[in-house]
């Protein structure tokens, strides 16, 4: 399904509402992502950032709303169109998600051997390169049982770009990084973007690290863009709660203390 | 009223979960064919669930076989008709303990390891990161897995009832002295190919259902680790009802 999309964005989201139970999660978010760019999705946890790019790759659906991508609308492709679009997206999942039981050339050489018929001698080059491009072609024999959390960030990198998508989605691509790792991923994030002419949409709440490499910024908080912009424009935010979320303030609109009863009643209170 | 609505609202629910597992059937099927083009990925289930499963199985089925042996021997010599023992071990074996106990066998071996396999790699997002490689889970991760199971579990079967009779003829005759020709003649005299066919269609059906629950639950676990050890308890409660229910259906139906 084709629709109207400006020239320039490959993703545009309009009026997307979605709920999980009784719990709204958006509420007529919109947003527009550029081709060629770094965007970065911040917010407060469980604002639903890992929910949008589901929708991205069709993996949810919304209640309502537009998710186009790339001219699609992706909620209405019919199963072989959503695996077509697919096969133009790369995915880098939180955890890293490497097949447990497939060495580190294996999992890269995993989506090539599923969705191509390329024959083994240009598979085993093409794997190469894309491990050689992280700085793992060493590693190619290990199984992913004996990788640091840095290089498991780093094959599944190269098994998202493998087939060489037009957009890669990076979901928390920090967490739980030593300080070196997280130097390496930031790069490649960069490199990337810029050598292969990918778009790119990092999913982080790691303020500092992101606003090093995002060209754009959307800040989502209670379902809807709360603030976008270049990383040094949110940081003058006049909101609170964008300023607080990009200081690290401890207490502002978002509180330190979950909503409970007074303090004093509680504990001078019959149990 | 409680109790009436409690058990109302458990009904509803495991009809729900029935049609559930009957439309999982359905994708699976819809996915076989391609599943049949990569014999690998089939073969190297077959390993995993059948092959792996032999020692069990023939363990079990000898000391089956012997105990069946042991009892058939005490209750024929009271009637002074030992020499049909053979006869009757072959018929329990193959006609009833045989596709029963290799498809509960099975499930605690077999069923468990597929569901918790598939089941973790919901928990870590492995079926995940495939569904957005463009790479249908259920094409090349549950369907080489259920096609496998379906096959092992006959031939399984065909094993545990060889190991079974072996069992009861060591007791039978080189322990208790019964006539080894008239152990195997009888036996030969007795069954008839029907009797062979109403063991290999239990067979069949009880491999599909126990392949079918095990991928079922690892698919639809919750994805952690209770989820994962949840859905491997399920796996062997619901065979184990399941291949009983069955086994009663097909008897009820073939006599």
């Amino acid at each position: 399904m084709k629709a109207a999309l400006a020239a320039d964005n490959l993703i545009e989201i309009s009026g997307l509402r979605f709920s999980r139970g009784s719990r709204l999660i958006f509420d007529g978010l919109e947003l527009a992502i550029p081709r060629g760019s770094i965007t970065a999705i911040m917010g407060p946890s469980g604002t639903g950032k890992t929910t949008l790019l589901r929708m991205f790759t069709g993996q949810l659906k919304p209640d309502a709303g537009s998710v186009l991508v790339a001219g699609q609308e992706v909620p209405r492709l019919s199963r072989s169109d959503l695996y077509a679009l697919r096969r133009r997206m790369g995915m880098l999942f939180q955890n890293s998600a490497l097949l447990t039981d497939f060495s580190v050339f294996e999992n890269v050489a995993f989506p090539v051997r599923e969705n191509t018929d390329l024959p083994e001698r240009l598979l085993r080059n093409l794997v190469l390169t894309k491990l050689q491009s992280v700085g793992l072609r060493g590693a190619a024999n290990l199984m992913p049982s004996e990788l640091s959390g840095g290089m498991s960030r780093r094959v599944a990198m190269a098994r998202a770009m493998v087939l060489d998508p037009e957009l890669l989605l990076y979901d928390e691509p920090f967490s739980g990084l030593d300080p070196i790792s997280l130097g390496v991923v930031l790069r490649l994030i960069r490199l990337n973007n810029d050598a292969l002419g990918l778009t790119s949409i990092v999913v982080s709440h790691d303020v500092a690290e992101i606003s090093h490499i995002a060209d754009h910024c959307f800040v989502i908080s209670e379902g809807k863009v709360i603030a976008s912009g270049r990383p040094d424009e949110l940081a003058d935010s006049e909101s609170e709660l964008v300023r607080q979320f990009m200081t690290g303030a401890v207490d502002g609109p978002v509180p330190f203390h979950y909503p409970a009863p007074d303090y004093r009643q509680q504990l001078l209170g019959s149990s | 009223m409680t109790l009436f609505m409690q058990l109302q609202g458990s009904l509803l629910a495991s009809m729900r979960k029935l049609g559930a597992v009957v439309l999982f059937l359905g994708e699976i099927l819809a996915q076989c064919p391609a599943a049949f083009t990569r014999p690998r990925l089939i073969s190297a289930q077959v390993h995993n669930a059948g092959v792996l499963s032999l020692v069990i199985i023939m363990t079990s089925a000898f000391f089956v076989g012997m105990v069946i042996g042991l009892q058939g021997y005490d209750s024929l010599a009271r009637l002074r008709q030992e020499d049909i023992l053979g006869a009757g071990v072959a018929l329990t074996l193959i006609k009833e303990l045989g596709p029963v106990v290799t498809a509960l066998l099975f499930a605690g071996r077999a069923g468990t390891a597929l569901a918790s396999e598939i089941g973790l790699m919901r928990a870590t997002d492995q079926l995940a990161a495939m569904e957005v490689m463009a790479i249908d889970p259920i094409r090349r991760i549950v369907a080489p897995r259920f096609v496998g199971g379906a096959i092992s579990v006959p031939l399984l079967t065909a094993v545990f009832n060889a190991i079974g009779i072996l069992g009861a003829w060591f007791i039978g005759v080189y322990i208790m002295g019964v006539d080894g020709g008239a152990f195997w003649s009888q036996m030969q005299e007795y069954v008839d190919p029907s009797d062979i066919g109403e063991g290999v269609s239990k067979s069949i059906v009880f491999g599909i259902a126990a392949s079918l629950i095990a991928v079922y639950e690892g698919y639809n676990c919750a994805p952690t680790a209770e989820g994962v050890g949840m859905a491997t308890t399920r796996t062997v409660v619901t065979t184990s009802i399941a291949v009983l229910i069955l086994d009663y259906m097909i008897t009820a139906f073939l006599i």
